[in-house]
C-alpha cells in the first residue's frame, strides 16, 4: 500500500456506519437485538427497528439498566448491542459493565458514538476522551475504533461473531471515508497497514487515520517518508505490527482522538518499552477536557491536526538522530 | 408440593452449611443467608423447573438470578445440595483457588451461576434480559430474582422496576428480602425506604406482602400465586419479610450479623440449635 493509493470516496459519518451495519447483520444473523437509551435518531437505527421491531428495545434514559438488561439477554444466547453515546457507555455505566458484562464474561456489543472533541458543540459534558483507556482496562474485553464510514460498518458486522464483550467506539460528524467499500480490509485485531515508509511509522486510530494521511503526505513533500497504521483494534493490539513497524523506521507517533493518558499511544508505547524502544511522541488530548465548538476547530485547538502530526513526526525522526 | 418434612430437612442443613462455611474461612454474610434459607428451599426444591445438569443459557428451564450477592453461602449451600456441585467444596468457600467466590462469578465456572454479583442493584436488570431472552426464544419459563431491602437504595433497581412493565415482561418474579436490616443499622434509620408496597404499585406491580417469609409452605405458595397473578405489563413483586439470622438466637434481627462469622463457641452454639438432619454435613 502507498499513500497514492488512498482514494477519497466520499464523506459521512461513521454512526451512520453502524446504523447500516447493524441493519445489514440483523438480516445476517437472527441472534442479534438492540437496546437504545432513547437515541435511535442518532444511532440511524431507523431501518432496523422498521424491519426487527420485535428484536429492538427502547430502554429509555437509564443506561445501567440497559447494560444489565443486554448482560442477561446474553443467557438464552443473544447478541445484543447497546447504544448511547460514548460517555453514558462508559464512565456512567463502569461497574455495571465491569461487574454483570466483563467479570461476567458476556457477550455484549457495547457500541458507543459521539465520541471524543468532534463531538463538537454539546461541549466537554458529553466528550468523553477517557473511554478507551477505562475500557481497554477491563480484563477480557476487545476496544476497537474504526477509522470512517465504511470501517465502522465492517466492524459493526464483525463484532457479531466475535464472541466476547467489545467497546465498539465511533463518532457522530461526517468524516473522510476512504477503506474498502466492502469492509474487507478490515479484520479485528489486525492493524492495517495504509501506506508504506521508511522514516517515521504513524500509528493512529479513529478520525485520526485520516489525519495521519493528511500528515504523511505533508511529510513526503519535506523528504520524510512516513509509515501510516490504522490500529483500529487497540485491544488486543496488533504487536507484531507494532514491532515491524518500528524496527524498520526507528521511530512512532502515535494519533488518537483520546488522553493521551490511557489511550492508544500508552499501547504502543508498553509495546516499543518491550522490544525496541524507539522515540516515539504523542499526539491526544493532553490531560485536559473539551469545550463546545465546531469539530475541526477543537481538534486545531487541542493539537490533533495534521499540522501538529507533521512536527511531531520531525521531532520523533529528529530525536532517533540525536 | 414436595414433602413438607424433607423441605425442613433441606433447610435445616443449608443453614447448617451456611454457619460452618463462614465460620470455616472467618467471613462472609451469615445475617441474610440464614434468613434467606426459606426462600431458596422453597424456590429450588419445589417451585422452580430445573434441568439435569448445567448449561449457561438455561433454555427450557426456570432460572434464578441473586442481585444482593454477599449472602453467596445460602446460594452455594442450596446449588450443591440441589446437585450442581459436591457439597465437599463447600469447605473452599473463601478460599484461594476456589470456585466459591466470596461473591457468586461465573468466572470460575461454578455450575448452577449465570451471572457475577455483589456489587449492589444490578440482578433484577440481568433478570429482566434473560426474560428478554426467553420471550425471544419461544421459552415460557421462568425467571427468579432476588434482591435485599437495603440494596432497593440503588438507583440502578429503579430503573429495571420501571423497565419491566414497560417491556410487558411478566414471566420475570422478583422477591425482595425485607428484612428491615442493613450493614450500618436498621433500614428504617439507614435510608428509610418509606411505603414500599405503594411504590412498586406506582411502578405499575402487583404487590403480594409475604409476613411468614420463614415459612417454607407460605413462600412457595406466594411464588406460585405470583406465576398466576403475573401479567403482561402488570409483573408480580413478592415483599418477603424475612428475619435476618433465622434460626440462630443469637444472630436473629440483628444487623451486627450481617458480614461478621461466628467464632468457636458461638458456632457451637447455632450448631445445637440447628440440629444434624439425614442430609448430613459436608
Amino acid at each position: 500500500m502507498q499513500l497514492e493509493d488512498i482514494k477519497l470516496q466520499n464523506e459521512k459519518e461513521t454512526r451512520a456506519g453502524f446504523g447500516d451495519g447493524i441493519y445489514e447483520i440483523a438480516k445476517e444473523n437472527k441472534d442479534v437485538v438492540v437496546l437504545t437509551a432513547d437515541l435511535a435518531g442518532s444511532f440511524k437505527l431507523g431501518p432496523f427497528i422498521k424491519e426487527f421491531s420485535d428484536r429492538y428495545y427502547e430502554m429509555g434514559i437509564a443506561e445501567a439498566n440497559m447494560m444489565g438488561t443486554a448482560a442477561g439477554l446474553t443467557i438464552g444466547g443473544k447478541i445484543p448491542y447497546t447504544t448511547t453515546f460514548a460517555n453514558f457507555s462508559t464512565g456512567r455505566v463502569y461497574d455495571q459493565i465491569r461487574q454483570s458484562i466483563a467479570y461476567s464474561g458476556k457477550n455484549v456489543k457495547i457500541c458507543a458514538s459521539h465520541a471524543g472533541l468532534t463531538l463538537g458543540e454539546d461541549g466537554a459534558t458529553h466528550q468523553i476522551l477517557e473511554d478507551i483507556g477505562m475500557m481497554k482496562m477491563l480484563p477480557g474485553m476487545t476496544v476497537i475504533n474504526p477509522c470512517d464510514y465504511n470501517q465502522t460498518k465492517a466492524a459493526t458486522k464483525a463484532i457479531a461473531s466475535h464472541n466476547g464483550p467489545v467497546y465498539l467506539r465511533f463518532h457522530r460528524p461526517k468524516w473522510a471515508n476512504f477503506t474498502a467499500e466492502d469492509g474487507s480490509d478490515f479484520v479485528i485485531g489486525k492493524a492495517q497497514l495504509m501506506a508504506e515508509g521508511a522514516d517515521v511509522s504513524l500509528f493512529a486510530c479513529g478520525h485520526l487515520v485520516w489525519y495521519a494521511i493528511e500528515a504523511a503526505r505533508a511529510l513526503k513533500e519535506k523528504g520524510i517518508s512516513a509509515e501510516v497504521i490504522n490500529l483500529h483494534t487497540i485491544k488486543p493490539l496488533d504487536e507484531e505490527a507494532v514491532i515491524r513497524s518500528i524496527n524498520k523506521t526507528g521511530c512512532a507517533v502515535t494519533c488518537e482522538e483520546h488522553n493521551i493518558w490511557g489511550g492508544l499511544g500508552e499501547s504502543v508505547a508498553h509495546v516499543a518499552a518491550q522490544h525496541n524502544p524507539v522515540p516515539i511522541e504523542f499526539i491526544g488530548t493532553k490531560d485536559t477536557f473539551g469545550e463546545s465548538g465546531k469539530p475541526v476547530d477543537l481538534l486545531d485547538k487541542y493539537g490533533l491536526t495534521p499540522r501538529f502530526i507533521v512536527a511531531a513526526a520531525e521531532k520523533a525522526v529528529a530525536r532517533k538522530k540525536a | 408440593m414436595a414433602d413438607s418434612k424433607q423441605l425442613e430437612q433441606t433447610a435445616t442443613q443449608i443453614r447448617r452449611d451456611i454457619v460452618r462455611m463462614v465460620h470455616g474461612c472467618q467471613s462472609g454474610h451469615p445475617g441474610g443467608s440464614l434468613g434467606c434459607a426459606d426462600y431458596f428451599t422453597a424456590l429450588y426444591f419445589d417451585v422452580m423447573k430445573r434441568k439435569e445438569g448445567f448449561d449457561m443459557d438455561g433454555i427450557g428451564e426456570d432460572l434464578f438470578f441473586l442481585s444482593n450477592g454477599h449472602i453467596s453461602p445460602v446460594f452455594y449451600a442450596t446449588l450443591a445440595r440441589a446437585g450442581y456441585f459436591d457439597p465437599k467444596e463447600l469447605a473452599t468457600f473463601r478460599q484461594i483457588n476456589s470456585r466459591l467466590q466470596g461473591h457468586p462469578t461465573t468466572h470460575e465456572h461454578l455450575p448452577g451461576i449465570r451471572i457475577a454479583s455483589g456489587s449492589l442493584g444490578q440482578g433484577l436488570s440481568v433478570a429482566l434480559g434473560a426474560a428478554l431472552a426467553k420471550k425471544q426464544n419461544g421459552d415460557d419459563n421462568y425467571v427468579y430474582a432476588l434482591c435485599g431491602d437495603g440494596e432497593l437504595e440503588e438507583g440502578q433497581n429503579w430503573e429495571a422496576i420501571m423497565a419491566i412493565p414497560n417491556l410487558d415482561v411478566e414471566r420475570l418474579i422478583v422477591t425482595v428480602d425485607w428484612n428491615g436490616q442493613q450493614i450500618d443499622g436498621p433500614t428504617k434509620e439507614v435510608m428509610d425506604l418509606g411505603d414500599l408496597p405503594a411504590k412498586f404499585k406506582a411502578f405499575k406491580w402487583q404487590v403480594i406482602v409475604l409476613e411468614q417469609g420463614n415459612d417454607i409452605a407460605a413462600i412457595s405458595a406466594a411464588l406460585k400465586q405470583a406465576k398466576e397473578q403475573a401479567k403482561p405489563g402488570s409483573p408480580v413483586v413478592i415483599l418477603m419479610k424475612t428475619v435476618m439470622g433465622k434460626g440462630v438466637d443469637f444472630m436473629e434481627g440483628h444487623h451486627e450479623w450481617h458480614g461478621i462469622a461466628p467464632n468457636d463457641e458461638q458456632l457451637a452454639s447455632a450448631l445445637k440449635q440447628l440440629p444434624e438432619t439425614s442430609i448430613g454435613d459436608y
